[in-house]
């Protein structure tokens, strides 16, 4: 099963590597990895997709815990909680898709942010599998470029 | 709180002066360009005894068996310039993170303008040992020097100790020092859990006591921690015998009868049988290693488990235990005394007693009249020592038989590479050992292939004065590694044959040792009489026939209890 992970850290130089070295030291896998700033100055957020049964996410979580610059560990899966990705593709929008794929946008409530004689620059923001639909939409169009993010997510309500 | 002579002193004289402050009286380096500063600083310090061993990995084993010998409660130091001073330094740290000992190792680096340039001895070596320390720093500001060594010191003694790494660019420790040293440590995300959740130990007592038969298996925390006379007090207590781990053979070093062995792959007859059926069996400071359990899943299947551990990170991690309790052995031992009322268990103890005798009974079946056996000259070592000297050993064969026939009664007394298995690390870590206990014996165990990895060590005992009788089983090939082809691959020997050893007479009049050659079984006595009387740096080499064997052996994938115990 998968897990996002809400890992606080103090913003340390090496942190990152000291991180993702141990998932691969300790043989699990990173489906996505995030890293940002948070409304503390000095302590980032990191968030970790990885997939594993519940003891794996254990030891994970423990091992993480003995990094000396981790703060704090949430598994937001555990909890109500809203996750966004995001997902910038450039779409080929020859003079007879154009109005088509503006349509599209519409549809998915997504923006171009970048026209070009040729091709369009789709921003997309929203859950793993609503960008999964946004990029077999586009596909058909011949997709240029595409780049996604990993998940960043927060728990609902008070809690997280 | 004003200690430094902050504004005054470079980056370089900030670490001497920190470490000072540490109360470090003892490091073991190996000098380089770009330390030649520290060095520099080194060598103003009236407190520091500075030890130059003949490379770095001999430095860091030797700052191993500093620490170990100092019982726990000092961090080993260790000094290599940048490069392969620094890369040398790497199966020192493995070996130290994972048998978790507490060492402070200081590398030079290239300028901070030079890092990331291929320049000459530059090497990433906070890269390179990433997954092999506790926690590594490479200051590129002098004036965080202060805090990152006081924070160094913490983190290697502190929770569950380690190796901790400080990479000083040459400009930084030339750079002037505006830093105190700070009032307090500040890692708000490093907190070890010292004391244990009481509720849970509560339970653990419960557990305990409706325990017919109960058994103790203790590892190296016990030791780490000081736990030894808690341990022998929670023993009495619960009337239970204490099985250990490698790690853990000077965790009981009492003479009481409770004591059953060590347990494992070459474990006592009497432990392994003991633990395969006891129905509640309480770990503290062990890991249920792989070398320990065998097959683990079916490892103690009897028993209802109470791990204890200061790792969080171990519980859980190879066997589920019934009552998990995250805290310092001895902090938690202590509150169990609070709870536990004196049980009685003779029966149990009864069936334990009639399996100890199974271990000579093996070696009665595969003695061959004549022949020197290294267990005998171990088991002769261990009746003139009483078992109080310091035994470090190296990996092999001898390492077992050592582990089986000396029964360490020294704290802290038994000094050997448990969790990596590196050979080489016995005869420096004994070097640490001598130099931090100057009056006891020390005495180093090991075989002829493990010796010759750093006997170049010799020459750092030789400059000290540092009496260590050497114990070398010479079987003339790689036994350990024999005895594996023997049982894995049909008996096809190939790769162990040591042709080309030196002449170890030699080798000790090169190094102005004393030298004893024990070659039969009726001149043990007498000549480990003559070798542990003296004061010299000495070595004893026992010629051992080639096919000798470790008994038992449990193969790989079965249990504990089917022991191999004989050709």
């Amino acid at each position: 099963m998968k897990h996002i992970l809400n890992v606080l850290v103090q913003d340390r130089s090496g942190v990152l590597v000291r991180v993702a070295g141990l998932f691969s030291r300790r043989g699990y896998n990173i489906n996505s990895l995030t890293v940002g700033s948070t409304e503390n100055p000095g302590v980032s957020c990191m968030t970790i997709v990885v997939e594993g049964d519940d003891r794996i996410i254990e030891q994970v979580t423990k091992q993480l815990h003995k990094v000396v610059e981790v703060l704090k560990i949430n598994d937001v899966t555990k909890e109500e909680y809203v996750g966004r990705e995001l997902l910038m593709l450039k779409v080929l929008a020859n003079k007879e898709d154009r109005v088509e794929i503006m349509h599209l946008c519409e549809i998915f409530r997504i923006k171009i942010v970048d026209i070009n004689k040729k091709s369009f620059i789709i921003e997309a923001t929203g859950t793993h599998s609503k960008l999964d639909a946004v990029e077999q939409a586009f596909r058909p169009f011949g997709i240029q470029k595409m780049s996604r993010t990993g998940i960043i997510a927060m728990v609902r309500g008070d809690k997280g | 709180m004003s200690t430094l002579a902050a504004g005054k002193i470079n980056g370089a004289q900030a670490i001497i002066a920190c470490l000072e402050l540490e109360n470090v009286d003892t490091v073991f380096s190996y000098p380089g360009g770009a330390v030649l500063s520290i060095f520099e600083a080194l060598r103003e310090s009236k407190q520091i005894k500075n030890v130059l061993t003949r490379t770095e990995q001999g430095a860091t084993h030797a700052a191993s068996g500093y620490a170990r010998a100092s019982a726990g409660a000092k961090a080993g130091v260790c000094i290599a310039t940048s490069g392969p001073g620094a890369t040398n330094l790497v199966t020192g740290l493995a070996t130290a993170y994972m048998d978790s000992i507490p060492l402070v190792a200081i590398t030079g680096q290239v300028s901070t303008a030079m890092i990331g340039t291929d320049a000459f001895q530059e090497i990433d070596i906070t890269g390179i040992t990433r997954p092999i320390v506790k926690h590594s720093y490479l200051v590129t500001n002098v004036n965080d020097l202060p805090q990152v060594i006081k924070e160094a010191f913490y983190l290697a003694t502190t929770g569950r100790p380690g190796p901790v790494l400080i990479d000083v660019p040459k400009n930084v420790a030339d750079s002037i020092c505006k830093a105190e040293i700070p009032g307090r440590i500040d890692l708000p995300g490093y907190k070890p859990t010292f004391k244990g959740h009481r509720l849970k130990i509560q339970n653990a007592c419960k557990l305990l006591q409706e325990a017919k038969k109960p058994l103790i298996y203790a590892g190296g925390g016990v030791v780490s921690a000081g736990a030894e006379e808690l341990l022998q007090n929670l023993a009495h207590r619960l009337d239970a015998p204490v099985a250990v781990t490698l790690m853990g053979k000077a965790a009981y070093p009492f003479r009481d009868g409770y004591f059953i062995g060590m347990l494992g792959i070459h474990g006592a007859p009497a432990a392994n049988l003991a633990v395969s059926e006891c129905d509640v069996l309480l770990a503290i400071g062990a890991r249920f290693d792989d070398r320990v359990t065998a097959n683990v899943a079916e490892f103690a299947k009897e028993a209802r488990i109470i791990h204890v551990d200061v790792d969080p990170a171990e519980i859980g991690k190879n066997v589920t235990s019934e009552v998990p309790i995250v805290g310092d052995a001895a902090a938690i031992i202590e509150v169990m005394l609070e709870f536990l009322d004196p049980a009685e268990h003779t029966a149990w103890r009864a069936k334990i007693e009639s399996w100890r005798p199974l271990h000579s009974d093996v070696y009665e079946k595969a003695n061959t009249g004549g022949q020197l056996h290294f267990r005998e000259v171990i088991a002769e070592l261990n009746r003139q020592t009483k078992g109080k000297a310091i035994v470090t050993t190296d990996v092999g064969q001898h390492q077992m038989v050592a582990a089986q026939f000396y029964q360490a009664r020294h704290r802290g007394g038994f000094i050997s590479s448990g969790g990596l298995g590196t050979m080489g690390y016995g005869f420096p870590a004994a070097v640490g050992a001598q130099l931090a206990a100057r009056g006891e014996q020390v005495v180093c165990i090991t075989g002829d292939g493990s010796f010759q990895m750093t006997m170049n060590e010799l020459a750092t005992a030789k400059a000290h004065n540092l009496p260590i009788k050497v114990i070398l089983s010479n079987n003339s090939n790689l036994g350990m590694v024999r005895q594996l082809q023997k049982y894995y691959v049909q008996g096809n020997y190939f790769g162990i044959d040591l042709e080309g050893n030196p002449d170890f007479a030699k080798i000790a009049e090169a190094y102005d040792m004393a030298y004893f050659r024990l070659e039969r079984p009726e001149d043990i006595e007498t000549t480990l009489q003559a070798a542990l009387a003296g004061n010299r740096l000495t070595l004893v080499e026992c010629l051992i026939a080639k096919e000798e064997m470790v008994f038992p052996m449990v193969l790989n994938g079965t249990r504990l209890t089917d022991m191999v115990v004989a050709d």
